[in-house]
């Protein structure tokens, strides 16, 4: 398994500041991902969990010590800096799918796609391979946002999130707002993408039912690593 | 970004609201409308006194007797009391190189009556035959004063338009006989009409031989104007000042007891006037326009507020502060700009029904369309700069949460 390491956190603290009150919600975290894997970042709500999303996102830097992405630290960038890396090496999947309103299943795939400059004829092209990827009915394409039920829109986002062939997949509390059944066609999607694409996956979640999907679980409770250890009773979904 | 992502992502969020755009572009299209016309109906203003004022000759020279005092205008010159210009004078000037007409003009207020009983008080001119050429007057019936008149001493006279009908009302009057000061005078000539200009223009006088005015009306041989044409307009102000000379050297003076005054010195007057009250009523309509800048700062500011989230979601999905900025900036431009073209079009029907219904001819320059479509594009960038950098400016991580 163990091929080129990915993601290598070190000593990663955030102190956010309100007014006068200092709030630490990371104490100092560890842990290095490698490249093809699938790892689940668990925690109750309050544990620092989204932080730490934020940081390996690229959206946040953090206070102190270092976070590389593919051998790049990405401590003290530029907010246009971070910008570049997310287009080019991170992909989004949120708990409330943000897609564009009222804008067609395409248009909201390629978005990544206008930012990275790439030319409007290939954009097509690619939109429709990561839509594939993601499963998404074919005969939708060009539906309205607004017009798919919850399990199409978050593949529509996760074709999003596939479309600029990203380094890894992010995704935060991605079944959140599906009820069981879509949310397991949704992780069912990410095993796939793990395992025939070889694509790297953090999954952020709460719940330990989310989190066993994934081959490694990371444990994070008040800003800090509680367990990181490998998925003993994963679930396979092969159907999708 | 390329041009055309930014275009249609801006088509895309205007259309989305249709209505909101269009009250907002609404906005700007009043405002650049009546600038438009405010402009335009000022220029009409402009060039339609400059054209009756050139109606009334072209390239003139009008000498005055007495000084026509600096900063109080032509009105309060102290015409008539001063008798500075005299016969010798005329004829001096009129013998200078560049000039193409004379028309020394002496004139008083009278009472008139004519044959059929009516009266009325107005200016008698005496002038010589050369009087119509130079003032570029045309005759509607009959004939002007003529040379043999003049060294006659003859009791001709010719009628303004104005002055025949008061006079004559609906009879023609030539043949007829008038009395001025006592004195029979035949009408042998009738002027166009001109058109209203000022209280003293061709329409309101009675022209009579400039001989007869001195020895019989006026009892006096000066002149109270002298009008002079020239016949090349680049000498005016040459010319203007070798009369200048002449005569300060022919009464002896060392200050001018004259003024020699151009019809461009009348003109510059009456222009700045109304450039002044033109640019006045522009500066009213564009109190509009800062108005509907407010309302495309107010609609980008919502939008910005609104779409918060998703300006979150192209921030996480790799947009720079600039793509953000350009979006939201070409937003708020496009809006100012439709409203610059669509008010640009009502501003000029509006000069267009000036126009047709008679009240005066009004014109839409180019530059004032130039001027309120860089106005409008000005307004856009000043007013949507604010929320577009504000929306730049937005932290990924606050706009994905804000809810």
């Amino acid at each position: 398994m163990a091929s080129a390491t990915k993601i290598e956190v070190k000593d990663v603290t955030k102190t956010y500041q309100t007014g006068d009150v200092l709030f630490q919600a990371l104490a100092g975290v560890s842990f290095s991902i490698a490249e093809g894997e699938f790892v689940a970042i668990m925690g109750p709500s309050g544990s620092g969990k989204s932080t730490l999303m934020h940081i390996l996102g690229c959206l946040d830097t953090p206070s102190t010590g270092t976070y590389a992405l593919d051998g790049r630290s990405v401590g003290a960038l530029s907010d246009d800096e971070l910008a570049d890396i997310r287009r080019e090496k991170i992909g989004f999947v949120f708990q409330s799918f943000n897609l564009l309103p009222r804008t067609t299943v395409m248009r909201n795939v390629m978005l990544p796609l206008v930012y990275a400059g790439v030319p409007a004829d290939e954009r097509a092209t690619r939109a429709v391979i990561a839509l594939k990827a993601s499963g998404f009915d074919e005969s939708h394409f060009e539906h309205k946002s607004n017009q798919l039920s919850g399990g199409q829109i978050q593949r529509v986002a996760i074709a999003r999130a596939l479309v600029n062939d990203p380094t890894m997949i992010l995704a935060d509390e991605p079944t959140g707002n599906l009820d069981t059944k879509t949310g397991e066609i949704v992780l069912g999607t990410f095993q796939k993408l793990n395992r025939e694409h070889g694509r790297t996956v953090i999954l952020i979640t709460h719940e330990a039912d989310v989190a066993r999907h994934a081959e490694r679980i990371i444990h994070v409770k008040d800003g800090l690593i509680q367990d990181d250890s490998r998925s003993h009773t994963r679930r396979e979904i092969t159907h999708v | 970004m390329k041009t055309t992502d930014v275009l249609e992502e801006t088509y895309a969020a205007l259309s989305a609201n249709k209505i909101r755009s269009g009250l907002t572009i609404l906005g700007i299209v009043i405002g650049i409308a009546s600038v438009i016309a405010m402009l335009s109906i000022g220029n009409g203003a402009k060039q339609s006194i400059q054209g009756s004022i050139e109606s009334l000759g072209s390239n003139l020279l009008t000498i005055l007797p007495g000084v026509v005092q600096p900063g109080r205008g032509i009105v309060s010159s102290g015409r008539g009391s001063a008798e500075t210009l005299k016969i010798e004078d005329a004829t001096a000037i009129g013998a200078l190189p560049g000039v193409a007409g004379i028309s020394p003009e002496l004139s008083r207020r009278f009472q008139i009556v004519s044959s059929i009983g009516n009266n009325t008080n107005t200016t008698v001119t005496g002038s010589a035959s050369a009087y119509a050429t130079v003032h570029n007057l045309n005759i509607a019936e009959g004939s002007f004063i003529s040379d043999e008149n003049v060294r006659g001493l003859g009791r001709q006279a010719v009628l303004g338009a104005t002055v025949a009908n008061d006079l004559f009302a609906d009879t023609d009057p030539i043949g007829k006989t008038i009395r001025i000061n006592g004195g029979s005078y035949r009408v042998i000539g009738v002027l166009a009409s001109k058109g209203g200009f000022g209280f003293s223009g061709p329409d309101d006088m009675v022209i009579v031989p400039i001989t007869t005015m001195q020895k019989i009306l006026a009892g006096s041989d000066s002149y109270s104007t002298i009008a002079v044409q020239v016949a090349n307009k680049d000498q005016m102000t040459e010319l203007q000042q070798t009369i200048s000379d002449l005569l300060m050297t022919r009464h002896r003076v060392s200050e001018a007891d004259f003024s020699v005054i151009s019809q461009e010195d009348i003109l510059g007057t009456l222009s700045s006037v109304i450039t002044t009250f033109t640019i006045f009523l522009a500066a009213i309509a564009s109190i509009s326009l800062v108005v509907g800048g407010i309302g495309i700062m107010n609609m980008m500011l919502t939008t910005v507020t609104e779409r918060t989230k998703e300006i979150g979601l192209r921030k996480a999905v790799g947009a720079k502060q600039a793509d953000i900025r350009i979006q939201f900036l070409a937003e708020a431009v496009m809006l100012t700009l439709i409203g610059g073209v669509a008010g640009t079009a009502i501003g000029w029907l509006i000069s267009f029904g000036v126009t047709a219904s008679g009240i005066l001819q009004t014109s839409v320059s180019l530059s004032s369309v130039l001027l309120a479509c860089g106005v409008s594009a000005g307004i856009g960038i000043v007013f949507g700069y604010y929320p577009a950098a504000r929306a730049a400016r937005l932290s990924p991580i606050d706009a994905l949460r804000y809810e």
